[in-house]
C-alpha cells in the first residue's frame, strides 16, 4: 500500500506569550513542532504500514525551507521518504491556494490513501484537507479517530459532536486525522540517524530521503492563477491582539476560610446565590 | 448579480442544530445592512416540517432538499447539493456553523465553487463603504484576531463558531416562502458508505447552555477532585466544565471542554478552579459576564481576565465555600 | 559545544520521553521501589538501551554525545531510569562489543538492546573495588566448562538481571593480569542473590550481592582472551564515567529548574523568593556550575567521538559534575526551605538520588587518582 501523509510545521502556539507592554506576540524563541493533528495522521499512516508489510509512507509538507526539520522528524518516526514543497511563489497563500498547490504536488505521486491532520494550531481552519480532496476529486472524511484497511477498503471512525460514524472508503481516498484518540509514536534513535543518512546511487550521486520540490517541479500540475498570494480569494484586511479586559480584584495571602468568605460575599452581591 | 445571505442549517435525526438558528439571527443584522434577504438552506430526509421553525426565527425564505440519500451526513452528496443550490441561486454570502459537519462541508463546497472561505468566525460585519463581509476570527491559537475579506469571488463564505452569535426568539407571526429544491442523487455519489452509527452512550452535557460554570484545571490535582466542583455546582445550579489538560488526561469527558479546541462559553458566572489560563482557554471563556478565578500561582494569566481573583489552594477553599452556601440556603429557608 | 542535527533530535526525543513517560511515574517508583516493566520496554523501543551500539546488534547507531545528551535529559526527570539505561549502554555492552566474538555479540547484544534481556556488571567484591589484585572470585577450567566461585557485591540490577558480565580470576598468581571476563546466565545452578539493599536513592533499580557456588559455565561464555579481563574492564569504565557525569548534570539541572520555579511562585514578606538577592545569588552560582559541568561532559564525549584519549577528561567530568552536583541539589533544597525536607516536592528525591553519583563507577577519590596519574605522567 502506498500511503501519503501531509504535515505542517507550526509554531507551538501553547508557548506563545503576549508582551504585556506592547500587547504584541512574542514570536522569538517559540519552538517549531509538527502540527499535533498531523502527527496523529502520521501515526495512523505508520500504523497502516506496520499492519500491511511492504507498504510505504511518503510524508509531504509545504512551507519555508526550515520546514525540513519537521520532515526529518517524520522520517525519524519511520516514514520512508519526504517531500518538501517550497518556493517563494507559494508564499502568502490562503487555504484555497495552499490546497491547490499541495494537490498539484500530490498528483505526481502514486497513492492509495492520503492522510492529513484535521487542522493546524496556527491557522485552526481545518479547510486544507477537504479542499485538497476536492481538487483531486477524492472520496474523503474529516475528524478521523481510527483507520484500518480490510484488504479492499479503508474503514474509518469519524467523530461528530454526539456520535461516531463507522465508514467505508474506497481506494484512493483521503482522511483528516484527529489527535484526541491517537498516541503518536516517538522517533527512534536509529530512525534519527537514518533520517539524515545519505545513500550513494550507483552513478555516485547522493540520494537523500528528502526531496525538495519547487515551482518548476510541479508547475505542469498547477494553474498558476491559483497559487500564492495572488491566487488566494481571501485576504487579511487587518490583524490585532485582543484587548484584555480591565483588571479585576486580586486577593492574596488569605486563609482558605477568608478566601471562601470573599467569594461567597461576591456571589451574594451579584445575586448568584 | 450575487444576492442574499444563505444560512446552511444542520439537522441531525430531524433535530435542528442550535448554531443554525444563531446564524439566522446574525444574518438578519447583516441583511439589514445590505438590504438583502435571509435564506435558510436545509438538507435531509422528511424535514419539511422543520422549515417553519427557521422562518419563525428570522429566515425570509427556506430552501430545502428532501432526499433519502441525505438522511445521514456524508461529505460528497451534501457537497453536490449545496454546489447545485449555490450555482442556481448565486447568493452573496453563505454561512455555515463551525461544527464537525460545517467544517467538513464548507471547505469542500468552497473549493468546488472556487471562492474564499473563512473558518471559525467570531464576528461578522458589513463594511459600510464597499458592502464587503468582514469576517473576524481568532488565529495563532487564539493569540491574535484577524479580519478577513473575500473581494473578487462570490459567494463570500464563512463558518461561525457555535455559541457566539445570538439567536432571535421565535416570532409566531412571521411567514415566509418555502421552496423545495430538487437535485438528482444517485448511488454513484456515495463513495463513502456509513456502516454504523454509534451514538455516545453517556448523555452529553451542553456547557454552552449553562448560566453558571464551575470549571476545573490542572490545579485541582486529580480526577476525583471534580466531585468537589460538582458539590459546589449542585448548590448553585451550575454545570461543571474543564480545561483541556484534564480532558486530555482523561479526567473528564470531551464535551465539558472550554477553549479554542473545545467550546466557547459565555455564562453569567464562570468560576475557574486551578486553571492557569492558557490563551487557548481564555479564548473560550473570556466573554463570560463575571469571572472568579482561584489559583495558587499569583502570576497565572487567568487573573488578567478575572473580576475576582483569589490566590490560594482551590482544594481547600472550595469545600468551605460550598459549606457556606449550604448553610446560607438552610438559614434562608428557615426565615 | 559541537552538536549535530541528529544530536538535536536525540535531545528532543529524550526530553519528550522523559516528560511523557517518566515524569508521571517518578514519584511512585521512588515510593514503591518498582519500576514498571512496560516503561522499560518503551525505553528499549525508542533505542536508548544501546544508543551508541552499532545497528547490526540492535543498537541505535549513535555516538558518545548522543549518549550523554540522552542521559542528561532522562536524569533531569528520573535518575533511576538513567541507572537502568546506563548499564547496558556502557558496562554491560562494551566488554562484549570490544572483546567478544561475532556470535557472542549477536547472542547477547541484540536481546539486550531490544529490552528482552537485562544484564548486570559484576566487578566489585566485598574486599575489592578498584583494587583488582585482591579479587577473590575464581574461574577454574574443568573440561569444557569453567567452575566459578566467589561473591560480587553492590551489583546494580542483579535481582532483575538475566545475565551477568562477570570478572573472575583464572590465574591468581598473575594478579590483575589473571582476570578474565565471562557472561553468566543468572539462572545457572549455583548462582544466588543476596538481599536487595535498602538504598538511600535511585530507588527502583534493585541492587544486591551475587554469590557463585561451583557454577559451571560453558567455555564459549568466556569473552575475549583469558587474562585480558582487567583491561577489558578498564576500557569500559571511562565511558561509564561519562554517563554518570551526564546523569549528575541532569539531576542538577532538574534541581535547578525546580528551584527556579519554586522561587518564582513562593512568597515571603510580600515578595517572591526570586526577588530576594540572596536567592538570586544562589541561583546564579548554581546555574554557573551547571554550565561548567555541561562543558566538561560534552568535551569528554566529543573527544571520545573523535577517537581521542579521554580517560582523564571523563574522570574530570565525573569528579566535577558529581561533587558540584551535590552543591546544586543542596542549594536547591535550601531554597525550598522546610518544603524541601518533605516528600511533597521532587527536590527531596533529587537530593537523595544525587548522592550516589560521586560513589558508584569509581568514587571521587578514584577519579582523582586517574587524573593525577595522567597529569604526573
Amino acid at each position: 500500500m502506498k500511503i501519503v501523509a501531509c504535515i505542517k510545521q507550526v509554531p507551538d502556539t501553547t508557548e506563545v506569550r503576549l508582551d504585556p507592554v506592547t500587547n504584541t506576540l512574542i514570536r522569538t524563541g517559540i519552538p517549531s513542532i509538527i502540527n499535533p493533528d498531523d502527527k496523529a495522521g502520521l501515526e495512523m499512516a505508520l500504523k497502516l504500514k506496520d499492519e500491511h508489510p511492504g507498504s510505504t509512507v511518503t510524508v509531504v509538507s509545504m512551507g519555508p525551507p526550515q520546514a525540513e526539520v519537521a520532515l526529518r522528524e517524520a522520517l525519524a518516526m519511520g516514514c520512508d521518504e519526504a517531500i518538501l514543497i517550497t518556493d517563494r511563489a507559494f508564499g502568502g497563500a490562503d487555504t484555497w491556494a495552499t490546497s491547490s498547490t499541495i494537490a498539484g504536488a500530490l498528483r505526481k505521486l502514486e497513492f492509495d490513501i492520503i492522510i492529513a491532520g484535521r487542522q493546524a494550531i496556527d491557522g485552526d481552519t481545518a479547510q486544507v484537507g477537504p479542499q485538497i480532496a476536492e481538487h483531486m476529486k477524492l472520496p474523503q472524511i474529516s475528524y478521523c479517530e481510527e483507520l484500518s484497511f480490510d484488504g479492499k477498503n479503508f474503514i474509518a471512525k469519524r467523530q461528530y459532536e454526539d456520535r461516531h460514524h463507522i465508514v467505508e472508503l474506497p481506494s484512493p481516498c483521503m482522511v483528516t486525522a484527529l489527535r484526541e484518540a491517537v498516541d503518536p509514536r516517538y522517533m527512534t534513535v536509529k530512525g534519527i540517524y537514518d533520517a539524515y543518512a545519505v545513500e550513494k546511487n550507483e552513478d555516485g550521486t547522493e540520494k537523500d530521503k528528502l526531496k525538495i520540490w519547487t515551482l518548476k517541479d510541479i508547475e505542469d500540475e498547477l494553474d498558476l492563477s491559483n497559487i500564492g498570494l495572488k491566487g488566494s480569494p481571501t485576504r487579511v484586511k487587518k490583524s490585532f491582539t485582543k484587548q484584555g479586559k480591565g483588571q479585576g480584584v486580586k486577593l492574596e495571602g488569605l486563609t482558605a476560610e477568608e478566601a471562601a468568605q470573599a467569594i461567597f460575599d461576591k456571589m451574594k452581591e451579584k445575586f448568584f446565590i | 448579480m450575487s444576492k442574499d445571505i444563505f444560512v446552511v442549517v444542520e439537522q441531525v435525526d430531524g433535530k435542528l442544530q442550535k448554531v443554525g438558528i444563531e446564524l439566522i439571527g446574525e444574518a438578519r443584522k447583516l441583511a439589514a445592512d445590505l438590504g438583502e434577504n435571509v435564506c435558510a438552506v436545509l438538507l435531509g430526509k422528511d424535514i419539511k416540517d422543520l422549515t417553519d421553525i427557521l422562518i419563525k426565527h428570522g429566515a425570509d425564505k427556506v430552501i430545502y432538499v428532501d432526499d433519502e440519500h441525505l438522511e445521514t451526513y456524508t461529505t460528497e452528496p451534501y457537497t453536490k447539493v449545496l454546489y447545485e443550490i449555490v450555482k442556481a441561486k448565486e447568493p452573496n454570502i453563505v454561512l455555515f456553523g463551525a461544527s464537525s459537519i460545517g467544517r467538513d462541508l464548507a471547505p469542500r463546497v468552497s473549493a468546488r465553487v472556487h471562492t474564499g472561505l473563512t473558518a471559525d468566525c467570531t464576528k461578522l460585519e458589513i463594511d459600510p463603504e464597499n458592502k464587503l463581509l468582514l469576517m473576524t476570527r481568532p488565529a495563532f491559537g487564539g493569540n491574535i484576531m484577524a479580519t478577513i475579506v473575500c473581494e473578487n469571488f462570490r459567494p463570500q463564505m464563512a463558518t461561525v463558531r457555535p455559541g457566539v452569535m445570538q439567536a432571535l426568539p421565535s416570532d409566531e407571526s412571521r411567514t415566509g416562502e418555502v421552496e423545495e429544491f430538487k437535485v438528482t442523487l444517485t448511488d454513484d455519489d456515495y463513495t463513502v458508505k456509513v456502516l454504523e452509527v454509534e451514538k455516545s452512550k453517556t448523555e452529553l452535557v451542553d456547557i454552552t447552555e449553562a448560566k453558571i460554570l464551575v470549571s476545573g484545571g490542572k490545579g485541582i490535582g486529580c480526577a476525583e477532585n471534580f466531585q468537589m466542583l460538582q458539590n459546589l455546582a449542585d448548590q448553585i445550579d451550575a454545570v461543571v466544565s474543564s480545561s483541556r489538560a484534564n480532558v486530555d488526561a482523561g479526567w473528564i469527558a470531551k464535551d465539558r471542554q472550554v477553549g479554542q479546541t473545545g467550546k466557547t462559553v459565555r455564562p453569567d458566572l464562570y468560576i475557574a478552579c486551578g486553571i492557569s489560563g492558557a490563551i487557548q482557554h481564555l479564548a473560550g471563556m473570556e466573554q463570560s459576564d463575571f469571572i472568579i478565578a482561584i489559583n495558587n500561582n499569583p502570576e497565572a494569566p487567568i487573573f488578567d481576565v478575572a473580576d475576582l481573583g483569589i490566590v490560594g489552594d482551590v482544594t481547600k477553599i472550595l469545600p468551605i465555600l460550598t459549606d457556606k452556601i449550604i448553610a446560607y440556603k438552610a438559614a434562608s429557608e428557615e426565615m | 559545544m559541537i552538536f549535530t542535527k541528529e544530536h538535536e533530535f536525540v535531545r528532543q526525543l529524550a526530553k519528550e520521553f522523559a516528560e511523557q513517560e517518566l515524569k508521571p511515574i517518578a514519584e511512585e517508583v521512588d515510593k514503591t521501589g518498582n519500576f514498571p516493566k512496560e516503561v522499560l520496554d518503551k525505553i528499549a523501543q525508542v533505542g536508548f538501551i544501546g544508543i551508541k551500539t552499532p545497528t547490526k546488534y540492535g543498537g541505535g547507531g549513535g555516538d558518545h554525545r548522543a549518549y550523554a545528551i540522552m542521559m542528561e535529559e532522562i536524569s533531569k526527570v528520573s535518575a533511576v531510569a538513567a541507572v537502568f539505561i546506563s548499564g547496558p549502554n556502557t558496562l554491560d555492552t562494551l566488554p562484549i562489543l570490544n572483546s567478544g566474538n561475532e556470535e557472542q555479540k549477536m547472542k547477547y547484544l541484540v536481546p539486550m538492546n531490544k529490552g528482552e534481556k537485562i544484564f548486570c556488571f559484576g566487578l566489585t567484591e566485598p574486599g575489592s573495588g578498584t583494587d583488582a589484585a585482591a579479587m577473590q572470585t575464581t574461574a577454574v577450567l574443568d573440561g569444557d566448562e569453567y567452575v566459578i566461585n566467589g561473591r560480587k557485591t553492590f551489583i546494580t540490577a542483579a535481582p532483575v538481571a538475566d545475565y551477568i558480565v562477570l570478572f573472575a580470576s583464572t590465574d591468581k598468581t598473575q594478579k590483575h593480569k589473571g582476570i578474565s571476563t565471562f557472561v553468566v546466565d543468572m539462572k545457572s545452578e549455583g548462582v544466588s542473590l543476596g538481599k536487595p539493599e535498602d538504598k538511600m536513592g535511585v530507588i527502583g533499580c534493585p541492587t544486591s550481592d551475587v554469590v557463585f557456588e561451583n557454577v559451571r559455565v560453558p567455555k564459549e561464555n568466556l569473552i575475549g582472551v583469558p587474562g585480558k579481563g582487567w583491561i577489558t574492564a578498564m576500557k569500559t569504565l571511562s565511558v561509564g564515567r561519562l554517563g554518570i557525569a551526564a546523569q549528575a548534570l541532569g539531576i542538577a539541572e532538574g534541581a535547578l529548574e525546580e528551584a527556579i520555579s519554586y522561587a518564582k511562585t513562593r512568597k515571603q514578606f510580600g515578595r517572591t523568593l526570586a526577588q530576594f538577592q540572596n536567592t538570586q545569588f544562589a541561583l546564579a552560582e548554581m546555574a554557573t556550575k551547571v554550565q561548567a559541568m555541561k562543558h566538561l561532559v560534552y568535551d569528554a564525549a566529543y573527544k571520545m567521538d573523535m577517537g581521542q584519549p579521554a580517560d582523564k577528561e571523563a574522570s574530570m567530568a565525573k569528579l566535577f559534575a558529581t561533587e558540584e552536583g551535590k552543591f546544586v541539589v543542596d542549594k536547591a533544597l535550601q531554597i525550598h526551605g522546610g518544603y524541601g525536607f518533605i516528600k511533597d516536592y521532587p527536590i527531596e528525591r533529587m537530593f537523595r538520588d544525587m548522592r550516589v553519583t560521586s560513589i558508584y563507577e569509581g568514587t571521587s577519590e578514584v577519579q582523582k587518582m586517574v587524573i593525577a596519574s595522567e597529569i604526573l605522567k
